[in-house]
């Protein structure tokens, strides 16, 4: 039997600077185009430690977020948990897809993870419309390499130590 | 990662997976569900706000660090022509207080022999903004009181200017405020001038505010100054809430087409007040 959650430093941090990074003020100018940080860091761990980060991770650190940005309980919880089972289910493939390639499936689990967001607040009554809202699949997608090669290489760092 | 059975390393594998997806989807949508209805989840949600408090105060520290410093670290001469400004203020304030109270005495004569209950004036508490991005498609803030403070929720907030929203989610040492400007909230007003009532809605841009129920022939013009009627229960009567600035009239339209600018500064405040209607001022 593998336990459902296994408590892991390094994840939890680097779950704790996305849920920070994801209320941190920004200048108007960027500041629709703010990645989905812990979309991209659920993706991240359930693609590189699958065992250690699964649902149950995803749908917590969902959980939280919607408790910082007032969303209805249980929305990002949803989005989250829902990318995380796609990807646990592709991890595999994914995994040793070309660089760009899997840039482009982040951007597809992405834009799958901003249209349950968009489909929730659209069935609570709260619609938005506008490109606005799908400018974080894109600079998300762009970040995707950066963002994985910094935490794969924080990772190895904190490990070693 | 010695004690761990090949399966363990391939969580895709068999029907645990597909069980766990599903008891949690049953649990999210069960808590959007009650959530979308108003006070189900409010403990929740308050032992929740506790849990976030850290993540939130981490984000704000930077910002009142930056603030303290600058207040902390300002030189003599800034301070003392501030200090003047404060000084040259306050005067022009407390002569505007002297008229105040005689208006005041003289309402409530008058309230008095039409046997109406005399206004009452409220109870108000700062409260600061924290340097906080929310759901950038609702229109709310973080405020650092929550219900250790004595807040409520349903509380109305206020700046220096006029109505700014009311206390949506209360945690004990943090809370969020839904401003008027929110597409989902809707004030009670009456125009100044005549005390025409109606509706004010919030259409998510910070400087519109949308009157969409009255008549064509309505008596309403530019400039009217829009106070809070005090029905509805849940913001006191008589404060600033908007000014009318356009007004569209559709023949083909039941109802005209009015707009009104918000009298608080929705989008620059960092400092707001907390009112508790009808609770005499402590002193």
């Amino acid at each position: 039997m593998r336990p459902v959650f296994r408590f892991d430093g390094f994840i939890f941090t680097s779950l704790i600077s996305g849920l920070i990074l994801t209320i941190a003020p920004l200048p108007d100018a960027i500041d629709a185009w703010r990645p989905a940080w812990l979309a991209m860091l659920v993706l991240y761990w359930t693609l590189d430690q699958p065992e250690r980060f699964g649902l149950l991770g995803a749908w917590l650190v969902g959980i939280a977020m919607d408790t910082l940005t007032g969303t209805l309980l249980g929305q990002h919880a949803l989005a989250l948990m829902v990318i995380a089972f796609i990807n646990l289910k592709l991890h595999l493939r994914i995994r040793v897809f070309p660089k760009g390639q899997q840039a482009l499936a982040i951007l597809m689990l992405v834009l799958v993870y901003e249209f349950l967001l968009f489909w929730v607040d659209g069935v609570a009554g709260f619609t938005t419309s506008g490109i606005a809202r799908w400018l974080p699949v894109l600079s998300s997608a762009a970040l995707w390499l950066p963002v994985a090669a910094l935490l794969k290489g924080a990772m190895v760092l904190a490990r070693r130590a | 990662m010695a004690g761990l059975k090949p399966t363990d390393v391939l969580p895709g594998r068999g029907p645990a997976l597909g069980t766990r997806l599903f008891l949690l989807l049953a649990c999210s949508i069960l808590l959007m569900v009650l959530d979308s209805r108003e006070d189900y989840l409010q403990y929740i949600h308050s032992k929740l706000n506790i849990v976030v408090y850290p993540i939130q105060a981490a984000v704000d520290l930077p910002f009142s660090l930056a603030d303290w410093a600058s207040t902390s670290l300002a030189s003599r001469r800034r301070l003392l022509a501030e200090n003047q400004d404060l000084r040259r203020r306050q005067l022009r304030s407390d002569a505007s207080v002297q008229k105040m109270i005689a208006i005041e005495a003289e309402n409530a004569r008058l309230r008095a022999l039409m046997d109406t209950a005399a206004l009452m004036s409220d109870r108000t508490m700062v409260t600061e903004i924290m340097a906080i991005d929310l759901n950038p498609y609702r229109r709310l803030l973080t405020i650092n009181k929550g219900s250790s403070a004595g807040a409520y929720r349903g509380q109305p907030v206020v700046d220096a200017f006029g109505i700014v929203g009311q206390i949506s989610d209360l945690g004990p040492l943090s809370s969020q405020v839904l401003l008027i400007s929110d597409p989902e909230h809707a004030v009670p007003v009456e125009v100044n001038r005549n005390g025409l009532r109606t509706i004010a809605v919030g259409t998510g841009d910070a400087q519109i505010l949308n009157l969409p129920f009255l008549p064509k022939n309505a008596d309403i013009r530019l400039g009217d100054l829009l106070v809070t009627s005090g029905l509805g229960g849940v913001f006191p009567a008589g404060y600033p809430v908007a000014e009318i600035n356009k007004i569209e009239i559709d023949p083909s339209r039941p109802f005209a087409h009015i707009e009104a600018a918000p009298a608080a500064e929705l989008d620059k405040v960092r400092e707001l007040l907390l009112i508790w209607p009808g609770d005499e001022q402590v002193q």
